[in-house]
């Protein structure tokens, strides 16, 4: 269980980017952040990872409190954010250096499998795509089994097919080991299509302004009625959640759109 | 520093869309079309002395630098000279490239040591390091010792001002992706900041080279009586310009191979770079 407890970050300077921020996610547990720009999504997300140090409130992953980053916590950003100076299987094997050779040859081996890249082992990050460049970062982060696995907007820098693609692709590597997945996005239709409840921020200063749960099976049918009115909550929330005036029935202007920004 | 170096990179590997067979052919046209003009201008000034044109004294038509060049090795005094340059350069380049890292590596690394270090070192680098020489041959005496450490001077500011840029510009979000996995001090600086640093670190050992084969000449002019800078010196003063133009062509093809070593040796370490310029271009 992860547990956020009144989650606080006052930045250098001044700006308080996030207040009182308490959740509680379960082990396996899937969670969407979604939230204006600028409203502290990534800013909580890096105080969960430990990267940086939250100013108030604390981060409790099994009764253990983070405080800097924890083998059990992965992470995975915008940017693939892969070492150019190594192949595509030395960079999935990066956080497996305590485990002997063999042993790690066979988990890597397994990670390219299991997205899709075994043919490309051996090449450098340069030559691989932006989506396979993720998808690299995402076996990168996966390989050591964390318990929770962080996102922040891991696929808004992708061209709209190879985002569905990846968030289908996401959902098969998740079912393997079931990790807690909190996932930041500015895409409605990846948060409905992923999440077990959507979290709605509204800032300045950070919160959490709505909880939405999406009581969905999976896997979820993008175009289904129940799929829309769904994403059609989340967005009313949004609106809401910056004070956006929107009458009933309206909302349609919007719901028509997959990006929110 | 570490700009300038990618930059070339970039545009050529934007600029071959060429098919391979006719890349490869430019591959090995572009250096020969290189070669034209010296040797053109070699051959044409060799015609102008057969002629009769000149009578080359002052400068002296290429077979004669050839035979300056093997008359001098007959008697095994090239070997010598040789042997005396590359030795100084060797200790001169040494010391510099060893001074330059650590202090470049402090001064990278931690802000408090920059505060500290690296004004000094930026006031000392405005000054023409030539103008150490006197300072130098009084403190350090004429013979090898103030000839090294003036090598080392020239070696010294590029090989300083290069690894400390290059730590400095290290991805800060690559650094991030060591953090997550809880890379420990050491294990941070041997997997993620040295081979971030290295390509950069191979062009400022470039360049520091080069520095060093031109102090080494500034070196062997103050009072040597071996090295290929005194060939120069003494070819100038018993008026053999074949003897100067032979140790220029000495130093040309010396401070050449050098410089290719460096290459040659850092290739393997830094095939990632241009991986992407070979394999994409064909595929
Ligand atoms: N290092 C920092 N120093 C000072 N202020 C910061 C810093 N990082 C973020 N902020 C501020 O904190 C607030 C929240 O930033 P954050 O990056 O968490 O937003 P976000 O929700 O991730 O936005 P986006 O959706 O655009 O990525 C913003 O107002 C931002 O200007
Ligand atoms: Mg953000």
């Amino acid at each position: 269980m992860l547990v956020l407890n009144g989650l606080g970050k006052i930045y250098p300077n001044g700006v308080n980017a996030l207040e009182r921020f308490s959740a509680e996610i379960r082990l396996g547990e899937i969670v969407a952040i979604i939230g204006g720009s600028g409203c502290g999504k990534s800013t909580l997300l890096r105080a969960i990872a430990g990267l940086d140090r939250a100013t108030s409130g604390t981060v409790t992953l099994d009764d253990i409190k983070i405080s800097a980053p924890h083998a059990k916590i992965g992470i995975i950003f915008q940017e693939p954010r892969l070492l150019p100076w190594l192949s595509v299987a030395e960079n999935i094997g990066f956080g497996l250096s305590d485990l002997p050779a063999d042993i790690r040859r066979q988990k890597v081996a397994g990670a390219l499998a299991r997205v899709g890249l075994a043919d490309k082992a051996d090449a450098w990050p340069r030559e691989l795509s932006g989506g396979q460049a993720q998808r690299v970062a995402i076996a990168r982060a996966l390989v050591p089994q964390p318990e929770v696995l962080l996102l922040d907007e891991p696929f808004s820098a992708l061209d709209a097919f190879t985002r569905r693609d990846l968030q289908d692709h996401l959902l098969d590597l998740w079912a393997d080991t079931r990790p807690t997945l909190v996932l930041v996005t500015h895409d409605v239709d990846e948060a409905v299509v992923l999440a077990d409840r959507v979290f709605v921020m509204r800032p300045r200063p950070g919160r959490l302004f709505e909880e939405i749960k999406v009581n969905l099976a999976r896997p979820r049918d993008r175009n289904s009625p129940m799929f829309d009115s769904f994403k059609r909550r989340v967005l009313t929330a949004l609106d809401r959640s910056l004070d956006r005036n929107v009458p009933d029935g309206d909302s349609k202007s919007t719901a028509g759109e997959a990006m929110w920004w | 520093m570490a700009m300038t170096v990618e930059l070339p990179a970039l545009e050529t590997t934007d600029g071959t869309i060429a098919p391979p067979a006719s890349r490869r052919l430019r591959r090995w046209t572009q250096p020969a079309i290189g070669l034209l003009l010296p040797l053109g201008l070699a051959l044409a000034w060799e015609a102008t002395v057969w002629l009769g044109f000149s009578n080359g004294r002052l400068v002296p038509p290429p077979t004669k630098i050839f035979a300056a060049i093997v008359e001098l090795a007959r008697s095994g005094e090239l070997a010598r000279h040789i042997m005396t340059t590359l030795s100084r350069v060797a200790a001169g380049f040494g010391l510099g490239v060893l001074a330059g890292t650590v202090l470049g590596a402090i001064s990278g690394y931690w802000t408090l040591a920059r505060r500290l270090l690296d004004p000094t070192v930026q006031a000392l680098r405005a000054i023409p390091s030539i103008a150490w020489v006197p300072l130098f041959i009084l403190w350090l005496g004429i013979f090898e010792t103030s000839k090294i450490v003036l090598i080392a001077v020239g070696v010294f500011f590029p090989v300083y001002l290069g690894v400390m840029g290059a730590i400095l510009s290290v991805d800060r979000k690559i650094v991030e992706v060591g953090r997550t996995f809880r890379l420990s001090g050491p294990a941070m600086i041997r997997r993620i900041l040295l081979p971030a640093v290295l390509p950069a670190y191979v062009v400022a050992l470039r360049v520091g080279l080069g520095l060093g084969w031109m102090f080494v000449v500034a070196a062997e002019f103050m009072g040597a009586s071996e090295g290929l800078g005194y060939l120069l010196i003494d070819g100038q003063q018993l008026g053999k310009p074949a003897q100067i133009v032979a140790a220029i062509v000495i130093f040309a093809i010396l401070g050449k191979t050098t410089d290719w070593l460096i290459e040659i040796g850092s290739a393997p370490l830094l095939r990632w770079q241009d991986a992407f310029g070979r394999h994409s271009g064909g595929a």
